[in-house]
């Protein structure tokens, strides 16, 4: 009786979820198992717009897992015009009806373009958009040395730089929801973590310890940050509080490195050493147990960054040359080495990477979508722009 | 038919997640940068201001025992590098070299030591900054802290060798600073390094 029941809840279950995709047409069943890297893109036909409009959408849709096919391959077709303000509609061919219209006035075309793309992203997926958002970045003139922080659009546009202090700089992040960052720059001569308000261009530092301070990330809730110091003789986790007070410190290892925090607050995840081997571990972010993470296949794991959606985390692997990897972060798989690149960032809707690529030289800021493997640079600032941090 | 009672929400609440899925984290709604044609985020008075060094802390030094195992002596020390003018020639002659990915001073380098021990030895007045370089081969952030892992362990070096750590100060650059420029094994060896330069007081 027990198994009858529990046979007939999966049938259930199973025919709920057929019938979902359903009313989202064929194709989708195929997309709702997100397999990294081997996910089918969603076909659509563009047709309409040109230049600079025609190249935003194509980008923002390219990288949130929509491919371009002839009308009669595409699962929906997308019609319009940027002839005096972004104008578009959206047919669902299986459903056989229009499912968006919309014009847009505002701003620029670049900016109609990218709420037009959100739009279409909204009506045919369950994602977030991430055609308006925001990265900060590092840019150097040259692959190596003084460089500086900047702003721009997640593709690269509209790069502002931040600071102009001439020296180095390192590892951007963002403050979740607000208009300010924690950096790491050598202005003062010594590596110091600052936080800065892009709304009112004030700075102050929060860590300027005798020694290393850091690659700060900041918790969820904006409240905390955490940061490497080397302060008690080797470079550690710590955490203090957004404004550095209450500092803490959690780990006791010889060598850690790019702490990242669990969308839920209660971990940290970070890059650290055990018994010569590199690992990437997590410790509650309250103090505790070290706990290794399995990341059995992906050597040398460096540079963490845990989804927003918490199921997975990115990483770094450097075996030779730097790849980027994908796991779950409740160990289930191991990783999925998916590019070439590194300092892997999330955005905001958990299904889409900003990294950096490009051997030992200038390096390029990417955007990777993890479930189609489809990829695109973005804009180059100047010369060599790498950590970028999607702002979330 | 009871059966469905209870099966009937489960499913509805399935469909719900699989709407939601991809979702959970909402993400804010991003403001326009203000002073869009700045050639400066926030350009009201420059990037912001500097504020003056902070007082560093001074607590725990140990001053006369120096612990054994490696990465427990405190980086705190009274140097502002402000207050010295810095010497790179005089002990240029005496950069220490590592293994790939490692920061343990190899035993040939204990000559070096000596060396710098000396110098600072016969000078009472003399400080050290300590310049902790990396080769291209670590990612930024990792090579950040194992640069600044070589520095301290060459400061417990001299420390063994009776150096008071308070004297030592020490900066990581990461792969920011290469002695050599190349990009094969010559120079990645030349470049996972220790400098270094010798203080004195302005």
């Amino acid at each position: 009786m027990k198994k009858n029941i529990i046979n007939l809840l999966t049938i259930l279950l199973t025919a709920a979820a057929t019938n979902f995709c359903r009313a989202q047409n064929e194709i989708q069943i195929e997309n709702t198992i997100n397999v990294l890297g081997q996910t089918k893109p969603i076909p659509v036909a563009l047709d309409g717009f040109t230049g600079e409009a025609a190249e935003v959408l194509k980008f923002d849709l390219y990288v949130q897992g929509f491919s371009f096919v002839s009308p009669e391959a595409a699962q929906y077709l997308i019609h319009g015009s940027d002839a005096g303000g972004v104008t578009g509609t959206v047919t669902d061919k299986f459903a056989h009806k229009m499912i968006l219209s919309r014009s847009y006035n505002g701003a620029s075309t670049r900016r109609q373009a990218h709420a037009f793309a959100d739009d279409i992203v909204k009506t045919t997926t369950a994602l977030k958009p991430i055609g308006q958002s925001k990265i900060a970045f590092k840019s150097q003139p040259s692959s190596v040395g003084a460089g500086e922080i900047y702003v721009a659009d997640f593709d690269g546009f509209g790069a502002q730089s931040v600071t102009s202090d001439a020296t180095i700089v390192a590892k951007p992040a963002w403050v979740p929801g607000r208009l300010a960052l924690y950096y790491t720059s050598y202005a003062r001569g010594n590596p110091d973590i600052f936080y800065h308000s892009l709304s009112s261009g004030q700075r102050r530092v929060i860590a300027g310890y005798s020694g290393l301070n850091t690659s700060a990330a900041v918790s969820p809730d904006g409240s905390k940050v955490a940061m490497i110091l080397s302060k008690s003789g080797s470079p550690n986790v710590w955490v203090c509080n957004a404004d550095g007070s209450n500092l803490k410190r959690l780990t006791t290892g010889l060598e850690d490195s790019s702490p990242c925090w669990s969308p839920d607050g209660n971990w940290i995840c970070f890059a650290t050493k055990k018994a010569e081997r590199r690992r990437l571990a997590k410790i509650p972010a309250g103090g505790g147990a070290v706990q290794y993470l399995n990341t059995t296949g992906a050597a040398n794991p460096t540079e963490p960054d845990w989804s927003p959606d918490g199921k997975w985390i990115a990483f770094t692997r450097m075996a030779g040359d730097f790849d980027i990897c994908v796991m779950p972060a409740d160990g289930s798989l191991p990783p999925t080495v998916l590019v070439a690149g590194q300092n892997p960032s999330w955005s905001p809707n958990s299904r889409t990477l900003v990294y950096n690529r490009g051997g030992n030289g200038h390096q390029t800021l990417s955007v990777l979508d993890v479930f189609t493997k489809q990829s695109k640079d973005c804009r180059r600032a100047t010369g060599s722009n790498s950590q970028p941090a999607w702002a979330r | 038919m009871k059966m469905n009672k209870i099966v009937f929400p489960l499913a509805l609440a399935l469909a719900a997640t699989l709407a939601t899925t991809g979702c959970k984290h909402g993400f804010n709604k991003v403001t326009p940068l203000p002073g869009q044609r700045a050639a400066q985020v926030g350009d009201t008075g420059g990037s912001g201001t500097i504020p003056p060094a902070q007082t560093i802390d001074n607590g725990g030094l140990p001053t006369t025992t120096i612990p054994s195992t490696p990465g427990n002596i405190p980086t705190t020390t009274d140097i502002n590098l402000d207050d010295y003018n810095q010497d790179r020639a005089a002990l240029a002659a005496y950069t220490v070299h590592f293994k790939f990915d490692s920061a343990v001073v190899q035993d040939k380098e204990q000559a070096n030591i000596a060396s710098v021990g000396q110098a600072l030895t016969g000078d009472a007045s003399a400080k050290l900054l300590i310049e902790g370089h990396c080769d291209e081969r670590g990612t930024e952030e990792y090579n950040r802290s194992l640069g600044e892992r070589r520095a301290l362990a060459l400061r417990e070096a001299l420390a063994k060798n009776g150096i008071d750590p308070m004297r030592i100060k020490t900066i990581s650059y990461g792969k920011d600073k290469p002695a050599d420029p190349g990009h094969d094994e010559a120079a990645w060896a030349k470049n996972r390094r220790g400098e270094f330069v010798l203080l004195h007081h302005k």
